[in-house]
C-alpha cells in the first residue's frame, strides 16, 4: 500500500527491528547471495589472525539491505526513487538492529508527489551503524 | 564492477531476500507479485550489488584453482611473498588494514524485474583523503556503476565509496 501525501507530516517516524541477534550463518547467506566472499565477513580465523579484527563482521551491504526492507515495507513496492547511506560503524555477530525512517519533506517534483526521508539504523546499544537518506514516490 | 550480462532471476531474488531477512511476498511468489503495483517480482533495493556474481573477475570470489586469501590449513591460503627491502628496513609498512565500504548510494530510474537482463558499466568518481579517528589516514575512492536494461535504458545508478585504511578500523 502506497503512502498518501496528505496523510504524511514532517517528523513522522517509521521504525522496525530488522535483525535480532545477527548470526554468522545469516552473514554466510548474504555472502552467498551477494557474491561478496571477502573472508572478513565469514572466516573467523583469517579475520582475527591475519586481518587483526576482533571478529568477523557483517557486510555493510547486508546492513543496508536490512535497512532497505524497512524502507520498502514503509513506502511500498517499487516506490523508492533513491536510497543512500554511509556506513558509520561495523556490525558484529550478535547485533540487534533497528532501522528508522523520518520524514524530512513532503513535496512535488515533475508532477509527482515525493517524500524525503532521513534513514538511520542503530544497534542495541544505540550506536548508529548506517546513516543516510531516501526518497520515494507517494500518492 | 563491469558486467556484460546480469540476468535478473527469480531464485536469485528469492535467496537474496532471505539473506537480508525480507519476508515481503513480492520476492517469493510470482502470482502474488502480479497482483501488486509493480506487477512482477522486482529486485529488492540493494539487489544490484549481487551483479558481482556475474562479473567473471570479481576479486572477492575465490577463483577455481587459484590461491585464496581466506583460511585453509593456515590462517590464509596465500603463500607469503618474501619481504621487500623497503619493508625489511621499516621504510614501508605492510598493510594490515585494507579496503572497506564507506558509502553506497542508489538512484532508481525504475526497479529491475525478473526477466530483465542488465549490463553494468563502471567509471571512477572523486577521490579524497581524511584523517580518521581509529584507522589513521583514510583514502576515499568513489566509483559509479550504471545498470542499463536490454533496451539500453538506464535502470539504476549506483555510487559506491571505498576507503583504504592504514590499520584495522576497529579498536579491539
Amino acid at each position: 500500500m502506497a503512502l498518501k501525501a496528505r496523510e504524511l507530516n514532517v517528523g513522522d517516524v517509521h521504525e522496525e527491528e530488522v535483525v535480532r541477534n545477527l548470526t554468522r550463518t545469516q552473514i554466510v547467506q548474504y555472502a552467498g547471495t551477494s557474491g561478496d566472499y571477502n573472508p572478513l565477513h565469514t572466516d573467523e580465523i583469517y579475520t582475527t589472525e591475519v586481518a587483526k579484527y576482533p571478529s568477523v563482521f557483517a557486510h555493510g551491504m547486508l546492513t543496508m539491505g536490512m535497512t532497505g526492507k524497512m524502507l520498502t515495507n514503509y513506502v511500498g513496492d517499487g516506490r523508492l526513487k533513491s536510497f543512500g547511506v554511509r556506513f558509520t560503524s561495523q556490525v558484529f555477530p550478535g547485533a540487534t538492529l533497528t532501522a528508522r525512517a523520518t520524514i524530512t519533506a513532503v513535496r512535488e517534483e515533475d508532477g509527482e508527489k515525493i517524500v524525503d526521508l532521513d534513514v538511520s539504523t542503530v544497534d542495541e546499544e544505540g550506536t548508529e551503524v548506517v546513516k543516510g537518506n531516501a526518497t520515494a514516490k507517494v500518492d | 564492477m563491469a558486467v556484460d550480462k546480469f540476468p535478473i532471476e527469480y531464485s536469485h531474488i528469492m535467496m537474496f531476500a532471505r539473506s537480508v531477512g525480507d519476508t515481503n511476498n513480492i520476492y517469493y511468489d510470482g502470482d502474488y507479485a502480479a497482483s501488486t503495483e509493480p506487477g512482477a517480482v522486482i529486485a529488492p533495493p540493494t539487489f544490484v550489488q549481487a551483479s558481482a556474481q556475474f562479473d567473471p573477475d570479481y576479486f572477492l570470489r575465490p577463483k577455481i584453482g587459484a590461491e585464496w586469501f581466506g583460511s585453509g590449513k593456515g590462517p590464509t591460503g596465500i603463500t607469503p611473498k618474501p619481504k621487500t627491502d623497503a619493508e625489511k628496513s621499516g621504510e614501508k609498512k605492510e598493510s594490515t588494514g585494507g579496503g572497506l565500504h564507506a558509502e553506497q548510494h542508489y538512484v532508481y530510474h525504475r526497479h529491475p524485474k525478473v526477466g530483465d537482463v542488465l549490463t553494468a558499466t563502471n567509471k571512477p568518481g572523486k577521490t579524497w583523503e581524511k584523517q580518521g579517528r581509529r584507522g589513521g589516514n583514510l583514502v576515499f575512492n568513489e566509483s559509479i556503476t550504471e545498470y542499463r536494461d536490454q533496451n539500453g535504458e538506464l535502470v539504476v545508478t549506483a555510487t559506491g565509496v571505498g576507503v583504504r585504511t592504514e590499520r584495522p578500523a576497529t579498536s579491539a
